[in-house]
């Protein structure tokens, strides 16, 4: 079913016309269609809260111990909305146009300005939950800038938007599962689809705490997975966080797109040893207020305060006028790595640019000193109140920052450094969400669809919740109206069977290879190479040793292997070692995509591939497809591409100059 | 900031299964640098363990940025160990120096029953936030955002208390094992708000129901919870939770 699907019409009447004419299933009906939801972030939670208002039987599954704790809890800096309250100029149009260039015209149109056409919906649904996002003292929502926009569009809630957003689609959630119309499972873990005459029926799942496996039909199946950062081990993912739903699927028929197609954030905090276990982000929206610099000495050995403001290289400022610190992600992250390689990296490992707050402090002290009738302030008395207002947009990440590094950021600049944050590649989906596999559907981060080959900031929880909330509500209805006369397939029906064997196999296979490697030694070794080979710059030469590499460590893997503990009972040994064996497995692939997209574009960095200021060049000529990559068995995936039209949005060197 | 390098003694819980009774192990680590987080150091201990071919110690985490509310220690008798405002994530092995001996072990309450060793079943609080912990909205039916304006006042103390993650050191802490102030969290967010007024009453005679059903004590105001919350919540919220539960209870509509 490789089709997109996009519905006819004008771009900006696709969506509404769609709905117009969409099938609908009706109240009596909804209640006899099951549907099973894997991850309750924000895209899962969204969605199996709006499904069973509308009176769907949803079950969802967590691997967590309770859905509030998926990895959206994490995100920092904000969500976009078209909303246009700061009367700035902002549209629906200009969100899906900065989108689709931020993404480096690697996306598909119709789905970009959809999720730009539902945005403002969002922000008033959350708001009649209940998340307390930022105010103005008038009492309205108040917004911010993130990178690669020249409005403000950003709804934010201190650095905490994430957790509020997601606590207001948990409690929706749980709302529900009160109702009786979802059945939650936590601490379960997804690791099969079962397929009948071709369609999706079910999943197997392990219950983590016994090790049972249990059998779940549904109607249709949504995978609400995430992202799959952790393939580099370091990256400020949660721990538990991988591909290993999506990942099944794929291996059972679903098309896996732009796999190669990694966020690497610029302002994370840097690695300290080999202890480290993950990176912590720092977000984005620092960059409204902090600069981000280096000593125009390379290897300066001075503190940064001891460095005078004219020796100071505000390299972004300088390459960027235009956007300055708040260039896209990509851009900013390999301008740092470029200073860095060429000496003028800062900190003991050398491998750290500044963030610095600096002259934001005396800005906002200024203004607040004669906000408070301050005449001829002192330099302390700016200080003191400069630093109030950072301290109230910015509180809870200074903090973090002081706890995990043991600095002030208050009086000395942050030490920042790129890291792997988000994923824009992901299971293939049409329009409508649905995988190449009939009734599997991917929903925000695990689909591949709105961001390209680069996310502007602040669009990942937009996205979760717009699939969530506003689009599969309706795409969903269009494939179960033909399914209301199946009735619930019965969990002994031989499919289920021959899937849960496969799995159980598997297990056996995993806990019987009684090697002397644990999964995490793996997991770090199998980071190490992507991170090497397929991270911020990636060659021919580099990819193929990569692949090479993986290879080896797969075979090593299953011949030394060793699990602790047993399948029968509680294992977090034995999940990892399925997570890991997994992330092999795609790792593999990722380098593979890299290797056949000969491009620089968005975050994939082909280093042969630049301009003469060394910027990513793309090529539209030969490149302007989505690579969706069909299993076809051990190390063996056939490419299909699907062809991007620009109608309206038509591709440009991406300029932030 | 000086790094140093230390060697501990650390004293774990170790226990197999819900049913089993359960007991301290003594284990020493060496080389542990001041820049790891207190969770990477049990990371080195259970590679360790996992190289000697035994069990590593099973402990809950995830996001290890002190958000997401999983990880859950007993540290030296204080949950998330001795830093204020700090999860046992975010908890950096600074806070200790060479020669320590540290002793670590589950939250303790009935509530919370241990699934393995420093792990516990915290899915009370779900049930709790079932019971009434939200806006009865459904999708779609919201009004413009800004068509309900809101005193920034109460806005910023809404959020601070749903700031709440939600990790139940506030019931660990507690020698009654109340979770009065989680509770009060919840009521605090959605009653500042004018969306969550319709509803403010049933809310919280709900929730307090519910509580009371899971097993958790009452609150007699020791504050505890209070001092080791990683986010702070003031105990002003549970002031707050009594008027309502009070106004709630005095009142004949509902």
């Amino acid at each position: 079913m490789f089709k997109s699907n996009i519905p006819d019409g004008t771009l900006d009447k696709k969506w509404e016309d769609y709905k117009d004419h969409v099938k609908l299933v009706n109240p009596a009906n909804k209640r006899s269609l099951e549907v099973i939801i894997i991850g309750t972030g924000l895209a899962g939670a969204s969605a199996a809260a709006s499904l069973g208002e509308l009176g769907y039987k949803v079950k969802a599954f967590c691997f967590q111990d309770s859905p509030r704790r998926a990895h959206s809890i994490a995100a920092q800096g904000g969500i976009n909305a078209a909303k246009n309250y700061q009367n700035d100029g902002d549209s629906t149009f200009r969100l899906f146009y900065d989108t689709i260039k931020g993404g480096d015209y690697r996306s598909r149109e119709s789905n970009v300005y959809r999720l730009a056409a539902v945005s403002a919906s969002i922000i008033d649904q959350c708001v009649a939950q209940g998340v307390p996002f930022a105010r103005e003292y008038g009492g309205l929502l108040s917004n911010r800038s993130f990178g690669g926009v020249q409005v403000q569009r950003t709804f934010y809630a201190a650095g905490q938007t994430g957790q509020q957003l997601l606590i207001g689609a948990y409690q929706a959630l749980e709302r529900q599962v009160a109702l009786g119309n979802v059945e939650m499972f936590t601490r379960h873990e997804m690791l099969e689809i079962v397929i009948i005459d071709g369609k999706t029926r079910g999943i197997i799942a392990r219950n983590l705490i016994t090790g049972e496996l249990e059998r779940h039909f549904g109607h249709a199946v949504l995978l609400a997975s995430g992202g799959y950062g952790n393939v580099f081990y370091l990256s400020t993912n949660a721990m538990g966080s991988n591909v290993t739903a999506a990942w099944k699927a794929h291996k059972q028929g679903a098309y896996f797109g732009n796999p190669c197609f990694t966020q690497i954030h610029p302002t994370c905090i840097p690695v300290t040893g080999d202890h480290q276990s993950k990176l912590t982000l720092m977000s984005e929206s620092l960059r409204n207020d902090g600069r981000i610099w280096v000593p125009k000495q390379k290897n300066d050995p001075r503190k940064p305060g001891e460095i005078p403001e004219g020796e100071r290289d505000y390299y972004l400022e300088r390459r960027y006028p235009a956007f300055g610190n708040l260039v896209p992600r990509d851009v900013a992250s390999r301008a740092a790595k470029e200073r860095c390689d060429a000496g003028y990296g800062v900190g003991t490992s050398k491998q750290a640019v500044y963030l610095d707050f600096a002259s934001a402090i005396e800005r906002y002290g200024k203004t607040e000193c004669r906000k408070h009738g301050i005449e001829n302030p002192t330099a302390e008395e700016i200080r003191h109140h400069g630093t109030e207002v950072i301290k109230e947009k910015y509180g809870n990440l200074f903090d973090m920052y002081a706890k995990i590094t043991g600095e002030d950021p208050y009086t000395t600049p942050m030490r920042i450094y790129p890291a792997v944050h988000y994923t824009m590649g992901g299971l293939w989906v049409d329009y409508e969400l649905m995988t190449t596999v009939p009734g599997l559907y991917a929903l925000g981060e695990a689909n591949f669809s709105d961001h390209g080959a680069n996310r502007l900031g602040a669009s990942a929880l937009m996205q979760g919740l717009a699939d969530g909330y506003f689009v599969i509500p309706y795409t969903i209805g269009n494939y179960l109206a033909g399914e209301i006369r199946t009735a619930p397939i019965p969990t002994s029906h031989a499919a289920f069977e021959a899937a849960e064997k496969i799995v159980s196999d598997r297990l056996s296979q995993l806990k019987n290879i009684n090697g002397t490697q644990s999964p995490e030694s793996f997991h770090k070794r199998l980071g190490k190479i992507m991170w090497d080979k397929c991270g911020m710059a990636r060659n021919e030469a580099g990819l193929k040793e990569a692949i090479d590499e993986i290879r080896a460590l797969k075979a090593e893997f299953w011949r030394d292997l060793r699990i602790t503990g047993d399948i029968g009972e509680f294992n977090p040994e034995l999940d990892k070692a399925g997570r890991v064996a997994d992330f092999i497995e795609l790792g593999e692939l990722m380098c593979q995509d890299a290797l056949m997209r000969r491009e620089s574009c968005g975050g994939h960095f082909r280093e042969e591939m630049q301009t003469e200021d060394g910027e990513a060049k793309r090529d539209d000529a030969n490149f302007s497809f989505v690579a969706a990559w069909e299993y076809k068995g051990d190390s063996n995936w056939e490419l299909h591409k699907e062809q991007l039209e620009f109608e309206v949005a038509h591709p440009s060197q991406r300029s932030y100059k | 900031m000086e790094h140093y390098t230390m060697n501990l003694t650390l004293k774990v819980w170790r226990q197999k299964n819900k049913k089993d009774k359960g007991s301290f192990e003594t284990y020493s680590v060496s080389d542990i640098s001041s820049e790891m987080s207190f969770l990477e150091m049990f990371d080195v201990l259970n590679e360790r363990l996992v190289h000697e071919g035994k069990e590593p110690i099973a402990f809950d985490h995830d996001c290890r940025e002190g958000i997401c509310g999983m990880c859950s220690m007993y540290i030296n008798g204080r949950p998330h160990g001795p830093w204020e405002g700090t999860t046992t994530c975010q908890l950096h092995m600074r806070a200790f120096k060479d020669g320590d001996t540290i002793v670590v072990e589950p939250w303790r309450a009935n509530a919370f029953p241990v699934i393995k060793d420093l792990i516990v079943d915290r899915s009370a609080f779900d049930r709790i936030i079932q019971a009434g912990g939200y806006i009865s909205v459904n999708t779609g039916n919201a009004v413009d955002a800004n068509a309900i304006p809101i005193e920034k006042d109460k806005a910023d103390t809404a959020f601070a208390a749903a700031a709440c993650i939600g990790c139940g050191a506030c019931v660990a802490a507690c020698k009654n094992s109340s979770a009065l102030l989680f509770l009060c969290a919840k009521v605090s967010h959605l009653t500042l708000l004018p969306q969550g007024g319709p509803e403010r009453k049933t809310r919280v005679v709900d929730m307090i129901a519910q509580m009371d059903k899971e097993g958790f004590g009452s609150c007699t105001s020791t504050g505890a919870c209070e001092a080791v919350c990683p986010k702070e919540i003031p105990i002003t919220n549970i002031a707050r939770l009594n008027a309502e539960y009070g106004h709630a209870g005095l009142t004949s509509d509902k």
